[in-house]
């Protein structure tokens, strides 16, 4: 059984296939509407809702985030307040719904209500924690939602008209349920304390779904329970926010029989800021883990934000991105030029490796039938490191990579005493340029030593050819990329814009 | 008597009159949904509610680009759970040939598949998972045949889906080998996969008579309803089509729904269960129809100041396996090849190349797009042969007073271009920046910006000549509300509105009197499709014709009333006015209805004017032309090729507004799609002719941070159509498409500034980042061979494109 909280009200769903995504859910089963499908892939974000989940930092209030229902199973709405668009239909509107109408941000209308949820979590959030919602903000929260008709300029608009503007009734007492008639005006009911205790007792307890086929959904809440369940299914798929598993639900229309889900474990969502490192837990988003990484190694803050789209970031799991050992990462590759190491985790114990002995080859790894990933832990930077972080594809937002470019550098002040190139998009796996290392360890950081080790590069990558980019421009690019990196730490003091991100 | 309704007690007689009616043609009225759009209250063909019984549709699809079928065991197929029926071709009692205006497309393939992803076969479940399941399980064996995958393979092999056209003025020959200067080159214009959010759809219902009642998302409903009737092999009356409104349409749903509602009708006969059928995204992408990629060439000549004096263009548009609208579309880019200029003496040839790929069809601009990017191309390189700024350039050949017949005979009347680029030129401070953006390149080692001015002008019409009709229906009720109903189909585009607009301001009631049903075909029948920008224009002035009806009626009775002559008679403010009387609306349509007035009426409108004949190929196609410009500047990295589209300006003539919120979200919107088209979304088909890019994850249309930072987009004021349009509004819905052009006219310019504008680098679309370094390293090779001969021989100078 899973239980959960639906526009305000409790559910309780003792059986389902575990293979449904939230929004088939919401328009087969449920019949509500509102939530579209555009591609069933979390590309096109109409299909956004917002989902509360209680925040230990918070005090148990739910911080709602906004989510791709398309690609998010439904076991993972328990414990969680799904708020869709068509809890959104009183009279008086929120503010994001009445601006939207007032700057004329809806045409065919089919996207508006992903645009409408996106912008009602980035509301709700800014009010909750007094943040503002500025233009970067507001472009950050429409990351991951397409709009074919308008061109986004009178959306952006609104949502900047709607920054500014509280929902009303903005306080009052909390709206009580009167029976069934649950008032869901003003933001009052997002919070109801009834429903806040009942979601604290839901989410202590383990949720499953089974369906008359008997496929299953497991969702422990301890490490123990995770261990025996892996133990006992190791044909089982762990899932954690499902932003990439999913996948082979809708678009590969696979019927998995088993998923294990990591994403309640509270140990898997262990953050450590010891002083020799950073310890993230495997079920850390990375909506979570951007300020921590970002803090010590700015360069994350303009990757990440490029990482999917915030629908994504806001399900999407470091250990996920490194469990699905994808060619391209983004993550790993950052990892693995850091030092990072991985956690795994069974019956048999814990174990520790360096990132980058665990990809072995395309979509293969280290993992045990029996293993899970625990978490990832990163070595505190020094300050005569330096890291240059480059993510290159066709569109700035939402866009898989065509190539990643991770550069550890550690200078004794005039040479390169030590160094680690990483790359996504250039070999089946994340994997480093150990010539190009040698071309520059012990060398001046200057523009010879970054042409030899541009050549030496050539000589030991072999990247594919693919939708995203040619062969030869991966190469080209890979290249281009430590040159920017010289570049960049040459010209830092002229003041100049060297990418075209700082046009943002 | 039975009572009739009471009027609104605030507007009885001898009330104040109101201070005009609410919502008139002009006003910034938000779009009829809007408050079901943001309340996720609007429905769409898969929130319907559902039939009982009602069972889902999917198809197998072919896994070969061009074979024969040599045998297809759909035993898997039909056994699956949840299967209910499985047909292919054989079970077809009518047309199996659903081709729209010529033959070529089966309903479902027989003998010869002709392109992956072609129906093989319909397979109706229980639900949409299984038919999708099911469908995939068929064993088929295919016999290889020769396939061409471009249109440059498909030339070479002379495989077309319809004859060469050709349009031919003065004598380009003598003029090209005799002029001063000349260049020659070619560019590859990519496709566009529409993208619209809403992926196709259709919920086919049976009726009580056999025949069915078709819930589609489709800009033709006419169509629809020909097809399902030809298919199903009933007379068309036993057909109902219903289209209330599309997630997007962009002109992919203008032939390509049509297949959903035959396949779904098929089903819906066989099993005598409602059918919905719903493209998944992937299928909707590798199934149906995109905008022609073009393989173009140019050869113009031009005097010493750029001014062109002849030229010969060639475009070639992939039109894929069948005609479909084809050879309307490669008539258009021939068209549009001169986008804004005189190209003096002139021949335009176009070819229509058959390939083993889908078939391509309408997308906003309808070919027009392709054909001005050879000119535009050629304006860029001709500009820096001379050594002149592009937008000099641009601004010299245009057309004028003198110089104003185009190569198909078509005389330019309304001349706007010429000053609306002057007001932007300024307005966008187009000098300026050019100074400061050429410091910028000096100084950066990186990045270069690059800063373009380029107009459109597009012909508005049906080239084909019979769809420049429309049809309407009035009703007006006891209460004072209106119901309209006219052929137009609502697709987000705002036509709905801008009609009801039309109505208010013929009776000058307020906009919330009225209200827009439906598209049906029970109800306005044998429609022209929503496209080639025509709603407003032709669905606008047929809705006006019937208003103008009942009014003559009205007035007639208005006099005979009161007493007073016809022309004494008046509407305003809500109210009827007759001499000195005036009488609140309603209470004035109750008495004529109590005088047994007619208050309904339908409405028709055909274009005046316009004319073409393919022998000559000369005529007045189009009754008139849209006009606009837009400034665009990007910034490029150099190392990546990766860019950002930082500022936009532009100016747009669309007559006198109808509505100039929705024209100005027609505008902004078009843009971007076009700066889509020439940037970011690529298609990618492999060796087989499988299409890679076949999901957002892999085709990238613009999101939210591609939106220009800076996006300044005005109307051309005092500028109303000269011809007697809807109010003198002019067409809009693809117009601005092309606008996006200033943004790959940029981005060249910003690569051109590493040879200080002396090349012209190619940079074929779309201008991915992938290309756009191709572009920067094309350039600076450029430089590294210039410099090296100039620094041995002296070299002559010509750039090469």
């Amino acid at each position: 059984m899973i239980e959960f909280y639906l526009n305000g009200r409790h559910r309780q769903l003792h059986s389902a296939d575990p293979n449904l995504s939230i929004l088939e859910w919401l328009r087969t089963d449920a019949r509500l509407t509102g939530t579209k499908e555009g591609c069933a892939s979390g590309d096109c974000g109409a299909c956004t809702v917002a989902i509360g989940s209680p925040d230990a930092g918070r005090g148990g209030a739910l911080r709602y985030d906004s989510v791709n229902a398309c690609i998010a199973p439904l076991g993972s709405l328990h414990g969680r307040h799904l708020v869709t668009v068509d809890g959104l239909q009183q009279e008086q509107p929120h503010p994001v719904q009445k601006e939207m109408v007032e700057c004329h941000g809806a045409q065919c209308g089919f996207c508006t209500p992903g645009i409408i949820m996106s912008l009602f979590a980035l509301h709700t959030e800014s009010a909750a924690t007094g943040a503002s919602a500025d233009d970067k903000a507001l472009l950050e929260a429409l990351s991951g939602n397409l709009c074919r008709c308008t061109g986004y300029r009178p959306i952006i608009e609104a949502g900047r008209r709607a920054a500014a503007q509280t929902w009303e009734p903005a306080q009052g007492t909390e709206q009580q349920a009167k029976g069934d008639e649950i008032d869901l005006s003003g933001p009052a009911w997002l919070q109801a304390s009834e429903m806040l205790a009942t979601l604290g007792q839901i989410q202590e307890r383990a949720a499953g779904l089974e369906d008359s086929e008997g496929r299953r959904y497991d969702a422990p809440t301890n490490i123990q329970a995770l261990r025996q369940l892996r133990d006992q299914y190791p044909q089982a798929r762990l899932v954690a926010g499902g932003t990439d598993l999913s996948l082979e639900i809708t678009q590969f229309l696979k019927d998995l029989d088993h998923l294990i889900s990591v994403a309640n474990v509270d140990k898997l969502h262990e953050i450590r800021e010891d002083k020799d490192g950073l310890y993230i837990g495997a079920a850390v988003s990375y909506r979570e883990a951007e300020p921590l990484l970002s803090r010590r190694w700015p360069q994350f803050h303009a990757m990440i934000e490029r990482l999917g789209s915030r629908q994504i970031r806001n399900r999407g799991t470091i250990g996920g991105n490194i469990g699905n050992a994808s060619p391209i990462g983004d993550m790993p590759p950052a990892l693995i030029a850091l030092g990072a190491e991985v956690e795994l985790d069974s019956v048999d114990g814990i174990r520790r490796m360096p990132l980058e002995e665990f990809f072995h080859d395309y979509k293969k790894t280290d993992l045990r039938p029996n293993e899970f990933i625990r978490g990832v832990w990163i070595p505190e930077p020094k300050a005569d490191e330096q890291l240059y972080l480059y993510k290159i594809s066709k569109r700035l937002d939402d866009d898989i990579s065509a190539v990643l470019g991770a550069f550890w550098i550690k200078s004794d002040g005039e040479r390169v005493a030590d160094c680690r190139l990483a790359f996504g998009g250039m070999a089946a796996i994340p994997k480093r340029g150990p010539a190009a290392e040698a071309a520059l360890r012990g060398q001046t950081w200057d523009i010879s030593s970054v042409e030899a080790a541009v050549t030496a590069l050539e000589g030991e990558f072999t990247p594919m050819s693919d939708v995203r980019g040619s062969s030869a421009y991966r190469m080209q690019v890979a290249g281009n990329l430590l040159r920017r990196a010289l570049l960049e730490s040459t010209h830092k003091d002229k003041k100049q814009p060297l990418m075209v991100t700082d046009y943002a | 008597m039975r009572k009739l309704i009471d009027t609104n007690p605030q507007s009885v007689a001898g009330a104040k009159p109101a201070a005009g009616a609410r919502g008139l043609v002009g006003s910034r009225a938000e779009h009829d949904s809007a408050w079901k759009h943001v309340r996720g209250q609007a429905r769409y063909i898969d929130d319907l509610p559902e039939p009982d019984g009602m069972l889902h549709a999917a198809v197998g699809q072919s896994a070969q680009a061009h074979a024969r079928i040599k045998s297809m065991d759909l035993s898997a197929v039909r056994t699956y759970p949840g299967v209910v029926a499985v047909l292919t071709v054989k079970d077809v009692p009518g047309h199996t040939d659903i081709g729209p205006v010529f033959p070529g497309d089966p309903v479902l393939a027989d003998d010869i598949v002709e392109h992956i992803g072609q129906p093989l076969f319909a397979v109706a479940a229980t639900s949409h998972r299984a038919a999708r399941q099911a469908a995939r399980l068929a064993k088929v064996e295919y016999e290889p045949l020769e396939k061409f995958l471009t249109a440059e393979q498909a030339l070479e092999a002379q495989s077309f889906v319809r004859p060469m056209h050709q349009q031919l003025s003065g004598e380009p020959d003598k003029v090209l080998k005799e002029a001063p200067h000349r260049l020659q080159g070619q560019l590859y214009v990519g496709g566009q996969e529409h993208f619209y959010l809403e992926g196709q759809a259709c919920l086919v219902e049976p009726t009580e008579d056999a025949g069915v009642h078709v819930h589609t998302s489709s800009q033709h409903p006419t169509e629809v309803q020909k097809l399902v009737a030809e298919v199903l092999d009933l007379p068309i009356h036993e057909v109902q089509v219903e289209v209330r409104r599309m997630g997007g349409g962009f002109g992919g749903k203008e032939t390509q729904a049509a297949p959903l509602a035959c396949i779904a009708a098929l089903l819906a006969r066989h099993t005598g269960r409602a059918i919905k059928y719903r493209m998944a995204r992937q299928d909707d992408m590798v199934q149906t129809g995109k905008r022609h990629d073009f393989f173009t060439t140019y050869d113009i000549a031009f005097d010493d100041d750029g001014i062109l004096q002849g030229a010969d263009i060639m475009v070639a548009g992939r039109c894929g396996f069948s005609p479909d609208l084809s050879d309307a579309i490669v008539d258009r880019a021939m068209f549009h090849s001169d986008n804004a200029y005189s190209l003096g003496d002139a021949r335009v040839t176009g070819h229509r190349c058959k390939t083993h790929t889908v078939s391509n069809t309408a997308y906003r601009g309808f070919g027009g797009p392709q054909g001005m990017m050879v000119i535009e191309c050629a304006m860029d390189d001709i500009a820096r042969h001379r050594g002149l700024d592009p937008l000099d350039l641009r601004k010299r050949n245009l057309y004028r007073p003198g110089r104003d017949t185009t190569h198909y005979g078509q005389v330019v009347e309304q001349h706007v271009l010429a000053d609306l680029i002057e007001q932007l030129e300024a307005s966008s401070d187009y000098r300026n920046r050019r100074v400061e953006i050429a410091e910028f390149n000096r100084d950066n080692p990186v990045l270069k910006r690059g800063l373009a001015l380029t107009p459109v002008k597009f012909g508005i019409s049906f080239t084909a000549q019979h769809l420049n009709q429309a049809g309407a229906l009035v009703h007006i009720y006891t209460d004072g509300s209106i119901l309209i109903n006219h052929g137009g189909t609502e697709m987000g585009q705002g036509l709905y509105i801008k009609v009801a607009q039309v109505v208010a301001s013929a009776f000058q009631v307020d906009l919330d009197k009225i209200k827009v049903s439906s598209t049906r075909t029970d109800k306005v029948p044998n429609t022209s499709p929503t496209a080639a920008s025509s709603g407003s224009d032709l669905n606008g002035m047929a809705a006006l014709d019937a208003c103008e009806k009942i009014k003559a009626r009205l007035v007639e009775f208005a006099a005979e009333t009161y007493g007073v002559s016809t022309d004494e008679v008046r509407f305003a403010d809500n109210q009827v006015i007759a001499g000195d009387k005036s009488v609140d609306w309603a209470e004035f349509v109750q008495s004529a209805y109590m005088a047994r007035i007619s208050l309904s009426s339908s409405g028709f409108y055909s274009t005046p004017k316009i004319h073409y004949d393919r022998a000559t190929g000369k005529g007045r196609p189009f009754y008139y032309y849209a006009n606009g410009a837009a400034c665009a500047e990007v910034v490029l990295d150099t190392l990546t090729g990766e860019y950002r589209c930082t500022r936009v300006d532009i100016l747009h003539d669309v007559g006198d507004s109808l509505n100039p919120a929705i024209d100005i979200g027609q505008i902004e919107g078009g843009f971007v799609q076009g700066m889509g088209w020439l940037t970011t979304e690529e298609l990618v088909f492999n060796d087989d002719g499988r299409l890679l890019s076949n999901g957002p994850a892999t085709y990238k249309i613009p999101a939210v941070s591609d939106a220009p930072p800076v996006f300044n987009v005005q109307l051309l004021k005092d500028s109303p159509n000269r011809e007697a349009t809807v109010f003198r509004s002019k067409a809009v819905g693809e117009p601005p498409f092309m606008l996006g052009m200033s943004v790959w006219s940029a981005l060249r310019d910003a690569v051109a500034s590493i040879a200080d504008y002396r090349y012209s680098p190619p940079l074929d679309t779309p201008a991915t980042p992938e290309r756009v370094l191709n572009a920067v390293t094309a350039t600076r090779q450029w430089v590294k061979e210039k410099d090296t001969a100039a620094a041995g021989a002296p070299a002559t100078g010509e750039p090469v494109c």
